[in-house]
């Protein structure tokens, strides 16, 4: 009994110590050891500002400049597509859909929105004022062409 | 028989010549009394009905639609002001709120016969509530948004450019009002096919 309780102890001082040290190398986003409860982040704000955003590459999705707090997508209603279909943009004046959402899997052009780009949340998000938590080393291709032309 | 007819007589003259009987005084002062009592209570039994303790009484309700409004900022925002059923679905006027009540009368037909019981009646139903609620809206001018949502007193530097470009472009020329955009953010839609702008 005593023996076990021993081993025990010594097996829990041994992966206190092991987890402090690999703490330090492995990638975590959790700075805290498992029984700490830290505090949580404010929740970040949406970015409401309505201006359109520079795309990372040609084939982007485009992110949501605007808050879609509440906005119901599902088979009844689609509250985006209230603004952004192609027979609202008139009476909206916001941007209209691409035309790549009315070609199905085939490149058929549908008369409508296809149905597998309806779900407009599953590529297209609003963005927040958050902070990243790690870094990104991702480089904008136009500057790598830039810097190939500079080096030649 | 005859007997009953006098006495019925006799009933009718003590209630139609109080006066003979009872002194001017009490008629007058008790006159007075009943009055605001009866007054009060009806009154006191109709606010009772325009509560949200009331309106979800009904599972219809409290399942439905009271459930949905609590994800959305009508419920819970920043400042904790917040909308209660009646302030949207009951005119504040006198007159208009009585003829309301009276239509409501159909909806206790409903829950006793169980027009929309289960969530799925009440998804079939919903387009037809909902229009009934946009055409009572879009009627009285969105009167129960402004209700609290003053045009005079909206800033339009404070709100976002697409919402203040909608705003001047439909509400201020008085081409749209409330309802004709913001259908949708106290509860979810019906199937929106179909409806204009949708």
């Amino acid at each position: 009994m005593k023996r076990s309780t021993f081993f025990i102890a010594a097996m829990f001082v041994a992966g206190t110590t092991l987890a402090q040290s690999a703490s330090d190398e492995i990638a975590t986003l959790r700075h805290y050891t498992l029984g700490d409860e830290p505090e949580p982040p404010r929740i970040a704000d949406i970015i409401d500002s309505d201006e359109r955003r520079a795309r990372i590459h040609p084939m982007q999705p485009p992110t949501i400049p605007h808050k879609i707090d509440n906005y119901q997508v599902d088979l009844r209603a689609n509250r985006c597509l209230s603004c952004h279909s192609r027979t609202r943009v008139e009476e909206s004046q916001a941007p209209m859909v691409s035309v790549t959402h009315y070609t199905d899997r085939d490149g058929i052009v549908l008369a409508e929105v296809s149905p597998r780009r309806y779900f407009c949340t599953q590529c297209h998000a609003a963005q927040t004022d958050a902070k990243p938590l790690v870094q990104n080393t991702f480089q904008d291709v136009a500057d790598m062409l830039g810097a190939d032309a500079a080096s030649q | 028989m005859a007997s009953v007819i006098q006495r019925l007589k006799a009933y009718w003259r003590t209630f139609s010549r109080p006066s003979r009987h009872l002194s001017m005084g009490f008629l007058t002062v008790g006159g007075f009394v009943t009055g605001i009592i009866f007054w009060g209570g009806f009154n006191t039994a109709l606010e009772a009905t325009n509560t949200e303790v009331f309106c979800t009484v009904c599972h219809e309700m409290r399942d439905n639609v009271f459930a949905e409004l609590k994800t959305t900022i009508h419920y819970s925002n920043r400042s904790g002001v917040r909308a209660t059923c009646p302030d949207c679905h009951v005119p504040h006027d006198w007159t208009d709120k009585i003829a309301r009540k009276m239509q409501a009368s159909k909806e206790v037909w409903g829950h006793i016969f169980g027009t929309i019981d289960t969530r799925d009646k009440f998804q079939q139903k919903r387009l037809e509530l909902a229009k009934h609620e946009w055409a009572r809206l879009k009627a009285n001018d969105s009167l129960e948004c402004r209700n609290c949502h003053s045009e005079v007193s909206m800033d339009f530097t404070r709100q976002s450019m697409r919402a203040v470009e909608a705003h001047q472009r439909e509400l201020v020329p008085g081409n749209k009002t409330c309802i004709d955009c913001h259908k949708g953010i106290a509860h979810q839609l019906p199937d929106m096919s179909g409806v204009e702008g949708w």
